[in-house]
């Protein structure tokens, strides 16, 4: 966590992160190439953003479904943060951000400082309204994928083993 | 033979000891997670309330929600068939598979689909279906059925699971520990995924306005399932139908927490299909996924199978509102000890399961395991859309009661019987229904009654003919009742502060007699002029059987005898908890409301009413306190329910005893559940909980008290040392 945020609904998302052993780094347009950069595993594979920044080079961005298997690493966009639980709304694009946010061990989620909402009704209002006008799909995602089926709490069951979240100060 | 030895009482003792720890160990974590999480939630009570309201109205406006769904689901560019049956939909998706060409399909959890057998039915043709949800692939492995709606592997330990995957793969490396078997599980189920033609999943809600499905899972199996094959077949109930999207998020915020007790599971996926999402060929290293194409093709198919037959049916509806969170099972004491290989039907199981059940597959499969529904009421404050669970088990136990044909032996009982039941109703059903009549003649004939009920023959007698097992101690009537007891006896209280109708509930008028005249002594040494009226019973009795018309008889009644009472200002103290949940709850179905409702508001558990005398400045100095005597306190569930535990505690506190108190869910007897002699293995398996925690280090030298009866009888024969109703303790 990198900088301090005065911001409450921002630093309550930053706890319940913290609860869910999800790891978030809070950073600017201009910074977030080499903010990723230190983030990512390799090899990395990523979406493009809705943002205005920059992938560092070693994310492949738009990748073929065979790096995509390879990748260690997805990076997608999130559409908004929900501060109480700490999960992010993950939309489901034609580049494929389902696949990438699912597929490699590490998910790292880009979300606005500024689409924190405070908790999960607001969240899935503003998704209720795309849903209806432009068929959307999104997963509301809380932290990594896990299973409690084969005896004890293991993460990483079908979908990532870990999630680490940005956010971005645009 | 009796049933004691019988083919049922052996498969209970056979999962007790096979399926039953690792089923407590894991139902028992999720119930106390609960229980934490929803104490965490501020508007718990007011989301539940929501909850219940919209799926009230989406039920009720099902046919329509379904035409708008319709409409949704074409225009986003989907399929959506409603199936009558189970063999329509089969049809359905087979023939959905034979158009794709397709001979892999993997799945996501769906216990809809479990309803369907729709693995059976595509195998048929050649279809290799799998199961991806880890637990569920156990259990497809194993050719086993779930054991819990949302755990369907509960009953596996670890240990089980390695030398399962070691059978079946014999693999170079057997793994052994979670994550070593998570990887090994992840990795054997990705290359089906890879490689499969169509994708199942199920869905927990489906909205009408976008037709948009919201699955929640934790492993990410079922979006793998909906998107890396180019097929994507949902199915699920019709029931699931909600409005809109605007409607979600109360279901959302409940359903993880009712059932595991986590806030959200990992994953809530929102799909308004087909999606967006490109099709994966993962061999494909050419094409950048933004220039693959999405010709993706989508199918809902809405289950029928009973459901619209139980939405017009008044009783069954409510199951309907049902969301599959598991809590009903994980707070049953009864199903921590079988789990849902024996208390469960065909697919769904636990104390909903009975509803499911009736309503899909019909009485005779809900009657197999109906039984274990006590009514202890355990799961009513925690279920997610405060569906009334022990009541739809009544009413399915007495649909079943009027559906049997008259047996033998009906005779002997006849004149014993003075209810309002149809001939064929099992024997031990009638005469635990009729307890009343029995104790009446017990207590008259006491104590010879009691010697010859005793006595070596009749025991056989009992165990053979009703199926009351010989290892259980039966009441011993008093030859006074209290009623009798009160009649002689003169008591005034100069300047009463309020005038009291002490309900002589049957056990304590002609069982435990003496907890009613402490009592008696109780209130009138705080002031209070006691009368003790001759009131029939409460028909929980009845009740528990089954037997709802004979339960409303005695309904009426009690409230006839205690109208006037109500109308001279006086308040109505309980002793037995069991009775006044009757009062509280199931009168309110049998009284018009404005009578159910005034019963209910004068009416007080007898340790609530000393606590609100006691708060409202009358001498706790009457009373007999203590100068820090250690009590081992085991309230009653049904009491529990009510919230009518903490006065208990707060007034023996507050007379200066040391209060430990229990914190299993059930005692095990549950009024006559322990006395038949199928469950009487269960049902002292399900008391050792409460054993143990009164045997510790800490509480093995503390005074037994207990609120119910059952649960005193239960004490007494698990304990060596005497129990007590913490009035008698209190007594002066």
């Amino acid at each position: 966590m990198a900088t301090t945020t005065t911001n409450p609904t921002l630093s309550t998302f930053e706890e319940s992160l913290a609860d869910l052993g999800v790891d978030s780094t809070r950073t600017t347009a201009e910074a977030f190439g080499e903010t990723l950069a230190d983030i990512v595993r390799d090899p990395a594979v990523g979406v493009p953003l809705p943002f205005d920044v920059e992938y560092p080079e070693g994310v492949t961005v738009d990748p073929t479904p065979a790096d995509l298997e390879r990748a260690a690493t997805g990076v997608t966009p999130a559409s908004y943060g929900v501060a109480n639980y700490g999960s992010v709304l993950l939309p489901t694009t034609d580049t494929g951000a389902e696949l990438v946010s699912l597929y490699p061990t590490l998910h790292v989620p880009v979300v606005r400082a500024d689409d924190i909402l405070p908790d999960l009704p607001e969240a899935i209002d503003r998704f209720g309204d795309a849903a209806r006008g432009e068929d959307l799909s999104a997963v509301v995602a809380t932290g990594p994928s896990a299973t409690a089926d084969m005896g004890e709490l293991v993460l990483g069951a079908h979908g990532p083993e870990a999630v680490h979240v940005v956010m971005l100060d645009e | 033979m009796s049933k004691g030895s019988g083919d049922k009482a052996a498969e209970i003792r056979r999962l007790m000891a096979t399926e039953g720890p690792a089923i407590e160990e894991n139902t028992k974590g999720f119930n106390r997670k609960r229980r934490e999480a929803v104490a965490d939630l501020e508007n718990y009570e007011e989301l539940r309330t929501r909850a219940r309201e919209i799926k009230e109205d989406a039920i009720d406006r099902l046919p329509e929600l379904i035409e708008q769904l319709r409409e949704a689901v074409e225009d986003n560019g989907g399929n959506l068939y409603v199936a009558d049956d189970a063999e329509d939909a089969n049809r359905y998706i087979r023939e959905v598979a034979a158009e794709q060409g397709a001979d892999s399909v993997v799945k996501s959890k769906s216990m809809t689909t479990e309803e369907l057998e729709v693995n059976d039915a595509l195998e048929t043709d050649g279809v290799d279906v799998v199961e991806t949800d880890l637990g569920e692939w156990v259990v497809q492995l194993a050719d086993e059925t779930p054991s819990h709606l949302i755990a369907p592997a509960i009953h596996r330990s670890q240990e089980s699971i390695a030398e399962l995957f070691e059978e079946m793969f014999d693999p170079a490396d057997p793994p052994e520990t979670a994550d070593e078997l998570t990887s090994f599980a992840r990795e054997k189920l990705g290359e089906r995924i890879r490689d499969a033609d169509i994708g199942m999943t199920g869905a927990n809600f489906v909205t009408a306005d976008s037709g948009t499905l919201a699955i929640v899972t934790s492993e990410g199996n079922a979006r793998k399932c909906a998107v890396a094959p180019d097929t994507h077949v949902a199915v699920t109930g019709v029931e699931k139908i909600l409005p809109s999207t605007d409607e979600l998020s109360p279901f959302l915020e409940l359903l993880a927490r009712s059932g595991t007790g986590q806030d959200l599971t990992a994953y809530v996926s929102l799909l308004t299909p087909p999606v967006d999402t490109p099709t994966v060929d993962f061999d494909d290293d050419e094409t950048p996924l933004s220039e693959r194409e999405a010709d993706r093709e989508f199918h809902l198919v809405l289950i029928d199978n009973g459901r619209m037959a139980m939405r017009e049916d008044d009783q069954l509806r409510e199951t309907l509102y049902c969301i599959r969170c598991g809590q009903c099972a994980n707070s049953c004491a009864n199903f921590q000890h079988v789990g849902g290989h024996a208390f469960g039907g065909e697919t769904y199981s636990g104390g909903i399961g009975t509803g499911w059940e009736a309503g899909i597959e019909g009485l005779d499969t809900a009657a197999e395991f109906n039984d274990f529904c006590t009514g202890c009421s355990r799961c009513v404050n925690g279920c997610p859309t405060k569906i009334d669970i022990p009541w739809i088990n009544t009413v399915v136990r007495d649909r079943v009661n009027r559906g049997a044909e008259p047996e033998g032996y009906d005779f002997l009982v006849e004149g014993l019987t003075p209810d309002e039941e149809p001939g064929g109703l099992d024997l031990d059903k009638r005469l635990f229904g009729n307890f009343e009549t029995l104790a009446k003649l017990g207590s008259a004939t006491a104590p010879v009654s009691n010697w010859i009920a005793d006595a070596a023959p009749a025991r056989w007698a009992l165990e053979r003919v009703a199926g009351v097992d010989a290892r259980r101690d039966l009441p011993e009537f008093q030859r006074e009742t209290l009623v009798d007891w009160f009649e002689r006896r003169v008591s005034t209280v100069p300047d009463p502060t309020r005038e009291v109708v002490l309900y002589p509930d049957v056990y304590t008028n002609h069982v435990q007699v003496d907890r009613g005249k402490a009592a008696v002594e109780v209130l009138e040494a705080l002031g209070v002029s006691v009368r003790v009226p001759d009131v029939r019973s409460s028909g929980r009795a009845p009740l528990s059987q089954g037997m709802i018309a004979t339960a409303e008889d005695h309904a009426h009644d009690v409230y006839g005898a205690l109208a006037e009472h109500l109308d001279a200002g006086r308040d109505v103290v309980v002793i037995e908890p069991s009775d006044l949940a009757m009062f509280d709850r199931e009168y309110g179905k049998f009284l018009p409301e404005a009578s159910a409702e005034r019963l209910r508001e004068h009416s007080y558990e007898i340790m609530e009413y000393v606590y609100g005398l006691l708060e409202n400045g009358a001498d706790a100095g009457a009373l007999r306190g203590s100068d820090g005597e250690g009590v081992a306190y085991h309230a009653h569930c049904q009491q529990r329910t009510l919230g009518l535990e903490a006065h208990t505690v707060a007034v023996l506190e507050d007379l200066g005893y040391d209060v430990s108190t229990s914190d299993v869910e059930c005692c095990g007897m549950a009024g006559s559940f322990g006395y038949k002699d199928t469950y009487y293995e269960l049902s002292m398996d399900v008391g050792d909980d409460l054993a143990e925690q009164f045997s510790t280090t800490e509480t093995r030298d503390r005074t037994v008290v207990a609120s119910g009866t059952s649960c005193l009888e239960q004490l007494d024969a698990l304990l060596s040392r005497p129990s007590t109703h913490p009035v008698e303790l209190i007594a002066p």
